[in-house]
C-alpha cells in the first residue's frame, strides 16, 4: 500500500512537471497520435472493405460458378447447365412454383470516375425477375426498375456516387449501344451497390452472350447447402464450384485485406519504431531535466522501483493521450468516408472506412506498448543514477 | 565516555576515472557524538562532501566501517540503505532541492510518504515542521514564490519532519547572502540546542562554521585539525 501511494505520488509529481517541458512532451504525444492515426485509418479501410463484401449475400443463397473460376467474371455457365442446376431438389420454389434460381451475367463497362475523370470499370450485372425476388434487400430508391426487353439500366447508389453520368434520366453508351438510366437502387450497402443492373435477356442479346456467368439459387434452407453442393459437384454433366454466397463475396476481399495487412504491418513497424525513438528521446530528456529532482527523491528514501514505475507510467500516460488523439482523429476524419478501389473482378467496389471500437482499442494498445518501451530504458537510467553524483548536477 | 552516534573506522573512498584511481578519502577515523553540531571545513576536493555523503548513506565507502546509532550502514544493500535514509537522515542541500511543482507543505510532506502515518497525522507533522522554521504562513506557496532563505527553511522543515537521527547539511548557506545565511544558521543552531538535533554541516564559510559546536578541517582526504567551540 505504501509502495502504491509512493508510486502514485511520484506519478502525480511527474505529470505536474509536464507543463514546464511541453516541447519535449509534445514529441511523444504528436508522434504517437500520428502512428495510431495512420495505422487506424489503414485498418479502417480494410475493415470497411471486408464489412462491405461480407454483408453481401445471405446464408440461404448459393452461387454456382464454372469449376476453377475464382470470380463471376471468369466463369461461364451454359443454358443447359443452368437447367440442371435449377432442377436440384435443394433449390427453393417461388410462389409460382418455379425454382428460385437466377442465371446472371457479369460484364465490364467503362465509365469516367467523378474523382479523377478517368475511365474505370463498373460491373454490369444482367439479372432476371428471380434475381430480384431472391434479393429482398434490393430496393429502388429513385425512378423505377428496368423493363424486360428494353435497353434500360438501374444504378447502384455507390456506383452513382463514384461514376459520372449515371443519374436517372441519363443515357449512357455501353459497349457500342445506348442504355437509358431509369432507376437507382440500394442493397443494404453491400457490393451490389457498386454495380449497374440490366435485364438478363436484353444483356445476352445486346452483348451476344449465350449463357451466364453464374447461377444464384435460393436454398430451401441454409442446411441444404451441403446436399446442394454435393449433388452438383458429383453430377457428370456439370463441372462447377458451389459456394455459399457470403463466402464467395468474403473471398473477393481476401487479396485486398492481405495487401492492407502487409501495408499496416510495414507502416506500423516503421512508424512504431520512429515513435519509440521519439518516446525514448522525450523520456530521456524528461529524466535528464529532472536529474536533481530524482536524485533528491532517492536521497529522501524513495526506492529505485518507485522511480522506474513512475517514469514508465508518465510515458504511458503521454502515450495514452497521443493514442487517443490519433484514434479519435482517425475516427473524425475517416469513419464513413467512402472510397472505391478495384476489386477482385477488376471493377470498382465502393466502400466506407470503418473505425470500429476494436480498431480504437488496438490503437491504444499499440500506443501503450510504444509508451512502455519508450519509458522503460530512461526509467532504468533514472533508477540507476548515482545519487551523490546526480545531486551535484544542480 | 559517551558513545558516539556516528562512528567511522578506517574509511576510504576511491573513484576510478579511466585507468586512474583517485583516492578521495584515506583510512579516516571519526566519532560524532549525539547532539553535536559539527562543521566540516576544507578546500574544494578535500573530501568533505564525500565524507558527508557516506555518513548520510548516499554513497558507499570503498573500505572501512561506518556505524550510525550502532548500526553498520556500509554493508547495507541499496534498497535497505534507502529505507535507512528515510528513517534516520534529514538532508539540507546548497540549492534547497525543492520540487518546483509542489507547494511548500507538499515538499515537506515528501519524507512522510515513506512512513505509515495517516494523512491527518502527516498534515499535523508538516504544520509543526513549518512552524519550527517560521513558515506556517507560506505553506501553500510554490518554491518560485519564496525567497532563497525561505526555500532553505522549507528544505530544513523537510529534513526535520520525519524526526531523523541526523541532519546532514551540504553547504546550506552557500547560495544565500550573509544576513539570510545567518538566519538559516541560527535556525540550525536552535534545532541543535533546543531540539537536540545532531547536525553535520559541510561549509567553506568560516563564519558559518562559528555557529557549530565543533569544527573539523579536512585536506586531501584526511582530517587535519579540529577544535571545539
Amino acid at each position: 500500500m505504501k509502495f502504491l501511494t509512493q508510486t502514485l505520488q511520484l506519478i502525480l509529481i511527474n505529470l505536474k512537471s509536464i507543463p514546464g517541458r511541453w516541447g519535449a512532451t509534445l514529441v511523444i504525444v504528436v508522434g504517437l497520435a500520428g502512428v495510431v492515426g495512420v495505422v487506424t485509418a489503414l485498418q479502417s479501410m480494410s475493415a470497411g472493405m471486408v464489412a462491405t463484401l461480407r454483408s453481401t449475400g445471405s446464408p440461404n443463397r448459393a452461387i454456382v460458378l464454372k469449376g476453377g473460376s475464382n470470380s463471376e467474371l471468369s466463369s461461364f455457365i451454359t443454358r443447359d447447365q443452368a437447367v440442371v442446376i435449377e432442377q436440384s431438389e435443394s433449390v427453393a420454389k417461388g410462389t409460382d412454383g418455379k425454382a428460385l434460381a437466377s442465371g446472371e451475367l457479369i460484364l465490364i463497362a467503362e465509365r469516367p470516375l467523378r474523382r479523377s475523370n478517368t475511365d474505370s470499370n463498373v460491373s454490369m450485372r444482367g439479372v432476371g425477375a428471380a434475381g430480384f425476388a431472391m434479393r429482398p434487400e434490393v430496393k429502388i430508391i429513385n425512378g423505377r426498375a428496368f423493363k424486360p426487353g428494353l435497353q434500360e439500366i438501374i444504378v447502384g447508389a455507390k456506383a452513382l456516387e463514384q461514376f459520372v453520368g449515371l443519374e436517372v434520366g441519363s443515357s449512357v453508351q455501353i459497349r457500342g449501344s445506348q442504355w437509358a438510366v431509369v432507376g437507382t437502387f440500394t442493397s443494404n450497402g453491400d457490393a451490389h451497390e457498386s454495380e449497374v443492373w440490366v435485364d438478363i435477356e436484353t444483356a445476352q442479346s445486346a452483348f451476344r452472350r449465350n449463357g451466364y456467368s453464374s447461377m444464384l439459387v435460393q436454398l430451401a434452407e441454409p442446411s441444404a447447402f451441403e446436399a446442394f453442393k454435393d449433388g452438383l459437384t458429383t453430377d457428370p454433366r456439370l463441372q462447377v464450384d458451389v459456394l455459399n454466397e457470403i463466402d464467395y463475396f468474403s473471398s473477393q476481399s481476401r487479396s485486398f485485406t492481405r495487401i492492407i495487412g502487409v501495408l499496416v504491418t510495414v507502416v506500423g513497424i516503421i512508424m512504431g519504431l520512429g515513435a519509440i525513438f521519439a518516446a525514448l528521446n522525450t523520456m530521456y530528456s524528461a529524466v535528464a531535466a529532472r536529474t536533481v529532482e530524482i536524485a533528491t527523491l532517492r536521497a529522501l528514501g524513495f526506492g529505485g522501483a518507485v522511480v522506474v514505475l513512475a517514469t514508465i507510467a508518465e510515458a504511458m500516460v503521454l502515450a495514452l493521450l497521443g493514442g487517443a488523439i490519433g484514434g479519435l482523429g482517425a475516427y473524425a476524419f475517416f469513419n464513413g468516408y467512402t472510397v472505391s478501389t478495384l476489386g477482385a473482378g477488376f471493377t470498382q467496389i465502393a466502400f466506407s472506412f470503418r473505425v470500429t471500437p476494436s480498431l480504437l482499442v488496438t490503437g491504444m494498445i499499440l500506443s501503450l506498448l510504444v509508451g512502455f518501451l519508450g519509458g522503460f530504458f530512461p526509467a532504468l537510467r533514472a533508477a540507476r543514477m548515482q545519487i551523490a553524483t546526480a545531486l551535484r548536477a544542480a | 565516555m559517551t558513545t558516539a552516534l556516528v562512528s567511522i573506522r578506517g574509511v576510504s573512498k576511491r573513484y576510478t576515472r579511466g585507468k586512474q584511481t583517485v583516492e578521495v578519502l584515506s583510512h579516516l577515523d571519526l566519532d560524532i557524538a549525539s547532539g553535536d553540531f559539527l562543521a566540516l571545513m576544507g578546500p574544494s576536493g578535500s573530501g568533505k562532501t564525500t565524507l558527508l555523503n557516506l555518513i548520510g548513506g548516499l554513497d558507499q565507502p570503498s573500505g572501512g566501517e561506518i556505524r550510525v546509532n550502532d548500526q553498520r550502514i556500509d554493508t547495507l544493500s541499496s534498497g535497505a540503505l534507502a529505507r535507512w535514509r528515510a528513517r534516520h537522515v534529514g538532508f539540507v542541500f546548497q540549492f534547497y532541492n525543492l520540487l518546483p511543482v509542489l507547494s511548500a507543505e507538499a515538499n515537506v510532506e515528501l519524507p512522510l510518504l515513506l512512513t505509515d502515518l495517516s494523512k491527518a497525522q502527516r498534515k499535523k507533522n508538516v504544520a509543526a515542521a513549518l512552524a519550527v522554521v517560521g513558515l506556517s504562513d507560506r505553506a501553500t506557496h510554490k518554491p518560485n514564490e519564496l525567497s532563497g532563505g525561505q526555500q532553505q527553511r522549507v528544505a530544513i522543515a523537510r529534513a526535520l519532519v520525519g524526526d531523523p537521527t541526523l541532519l546532514v547539511c551540504d553547504e546550506p548557506t552557500g547560495d544565500l547572502d550573509r544576513k539570510t545565511a545567518d538566519e538559516v544558521l541560527t535556525l540550525l543552531q536552535d534545532l541543535n540546542r533546543n531540539y537536540g538535533k545532531t547536525i553535520i554541516m559541510v561549509t567553506h564559510d568560516a563564519k558559518a562554521a562559528e555557529f557549530a559546536t565543533h569544527r573539523l578541517q579536512m585536506d586531501k582526504g584526511a582530517l587535519v585539525a579540529g577544535e571545539a567551540a
